[in-house]
């Protein structure tokens, strides 16, 4: 009787005790405290996880937005979002931002061309993963409209080959920049007045060579900034947004056009 | 040493858990579908297989081994569950980077199958500890080669214009079998390999 029953049952109640035990100690003794304002901030965040305010999902921003970041950075939720925030952080309420998408290529089929006939799946992760495109930069447009398949506004057509964002339309919710292979969509401020049109990280020569509007990484646009607001890395020029005025001194120096003003 | 190279290379490529013995299908077709989801889920499996190993085999040998054999899969599950939320708890207050980057997947595998059947093959394999050990850490890693390489396919099907009746979950069913067919090929490879 005790040999059969009793003893198995006694095992199991002991571990299951000897665990119960050790694991309510440990949650005692090794607890990480919690800001009580990372869990109130991160309660009122939509949990959308979607990234667009430039963090990896909502935990991180929360995060940040203890650390003393901007309270008004959260897209989906939007200034109802932002003015919540700013009460819990104790700070001034300010407007949310507009928002836009903009495309990093300007690769039109006047400045480049296919350097293969593809026959594939009409899509542009697909036709990415055959051989990085049938352009003839791999880091160019495809041209499917994968972008434009997943925006929620229709803010996205294809013109002349290459994505077209259309400024009415388009809120900043950054479903395109995730749908894009190529990572050619960034959001950007609707502030903003001037952009890289290209996203190569070719060495120029070679750029200028399969594409007629692609950034060759001159550095023209870098020195002639008055403001320090265009850096070039890896033969790409990039503009911060926040620190450029939108003077356009470097539009006037781009040799092949990259940098242009938003439209 | 031999032994434990084929155990190795046995439990990674012969008899892989997730394409030759089946378990584990669960995170294999859930997690897969981006390469580093997949690498920390099987980092995660290979670190709590190596630890439940090292904790179910004394308890086995020690406690159920005289008598109560039968009671070893009741018990391997307590243990395992217990065991990883306690090391769950440990990561989280000294390691917080592992935490982070285990996380999510720390809590998916306290039940998983492959978990448990690597702490029962040991027994059925009648592994001393230390080659219990290399099984566990070798069927980890099987897992992690099954991973990396179905994410891989995966990203192919999933762009793949398939046949609505096709899309989703049966293409990557049929993607999945291809693979373990594959490793069909690594039948009576290890005898050959250390005679």
């Amino acid at each position: 009787m005790f040999e059969t029953i009793l003893f198995p049952v006694l095992v199991v109640l002991a571990i299951g005790l000897v665990a119960a035990v050790v694991l309510s100690v440990a949650s005692k003794f090794m607890a990480v405290q919690v800001d009580e304002r990372f869990t109130n901030v991160r309660e009122e965040l939509p949990g959308a996880n979607c990234g667009a305010c430039g963090y990896t999902g909502c935990d991180a921003y929360a995060q940040k937005v203890v650390e003393g970041e901007k309270t008004n950075l959260c897209v989906p939720g939007g200034a109802a979002v932002a003015k919540k925030l700013s009460e819990l952080m104790g700070v001034a309420f300010e407007e949310a931002e507009a928002r836009r998408a903009i495309v990093h290529c300007s690769g039109i089929c006047e400045y480049t061309e296919y350097v293969m006939d593809y026959q594939g799946p009409k899509s542009c992760a697909a036709c990415n993963s055959f051989y990085q495109g049938r352009g003839s930069c791999s880091h160019a447009c495809l041209g499917y409209g994968d972008c434009a398949h997943v925006c929620p506004y229709g803010a996205i057509s294809m013109v002349d080959g290459i994505a077209h964002v259309d400024s009415d339309l388009c809120v900043g919710c950054g479903m395109c920049t995730k749908a894009c292979p190529n990572n050619l969509l960034t959001i950007v401020p609707a502030s903003s007045a001037v952009f890289v049109g290209c996203s190569s990280t070719d060495k120029g020569a070679y750029t200028r060579k399969i594409c007629k509007a692609g950034c060759i990484g001159c550095k023209k646009c870098e020195k002639t900034c008055p403001n320090g607001a265009v850096k070039v890395e890896n033969n790409l020029a990039a503009i911060d947004p926040y620190v450029c005025t939108g003077c356009g001194a470097c539009v006037e120096q781009c040799p092949t056009g990259a940098i242009k003003f938003i439209l | 040493m031999k032994e434990i190279l084929m155990i190795l290379v046995s439990a990674i490529f012969v008899n892989n858990f997730v394409l030759s013995k089946f378990l584990g299908i669960c995170p294999f077709l859930g997690v897969s579908k981006n390469l580093k989801n997949a690498i920390g889920m099987s980092v995660a499996v290979i670190f709590v297989m190596t630890m439940a190993t090292a904790v179910t085999w004394p308890i086995y040998h020690y406690l159920l081994a005289p008598g109560y054999a039968y009671m070893q899969t009741v018990v391997f599950i307590l243990v395992i569950a217990a065991l990883v939320q306690l090391v769950e708890i440990i990561l989280k207050k000294y390691i917080p980077a592992l935490h982070k980057a285990l996380g999510v997947y720390l809590p998916l595998i306290t039940t998983n199958c492959a978990v448990l059947g690597v702490a029962l093959l040991n027994i059925t394999e009648e592994y001393a500890f230390v080659p219990s050990l290399f099984n566990a850490v070798g069927a980890g890693v099987g897992f992690l080669v099954a991973m990396v390489m179905f994410s891989g396919v995966r990203s192919r099907v999933e762009t793949a214009d398939v046949p609505k009746s096709f899309q989703g979950l049966p293409s990557i069913l049929i993607a999945a079998s291809i693979v373990a067919l594959s490793f069909m090929g690594f039948a009576g490879v290890v005898d050959g390999l250390f005679l």
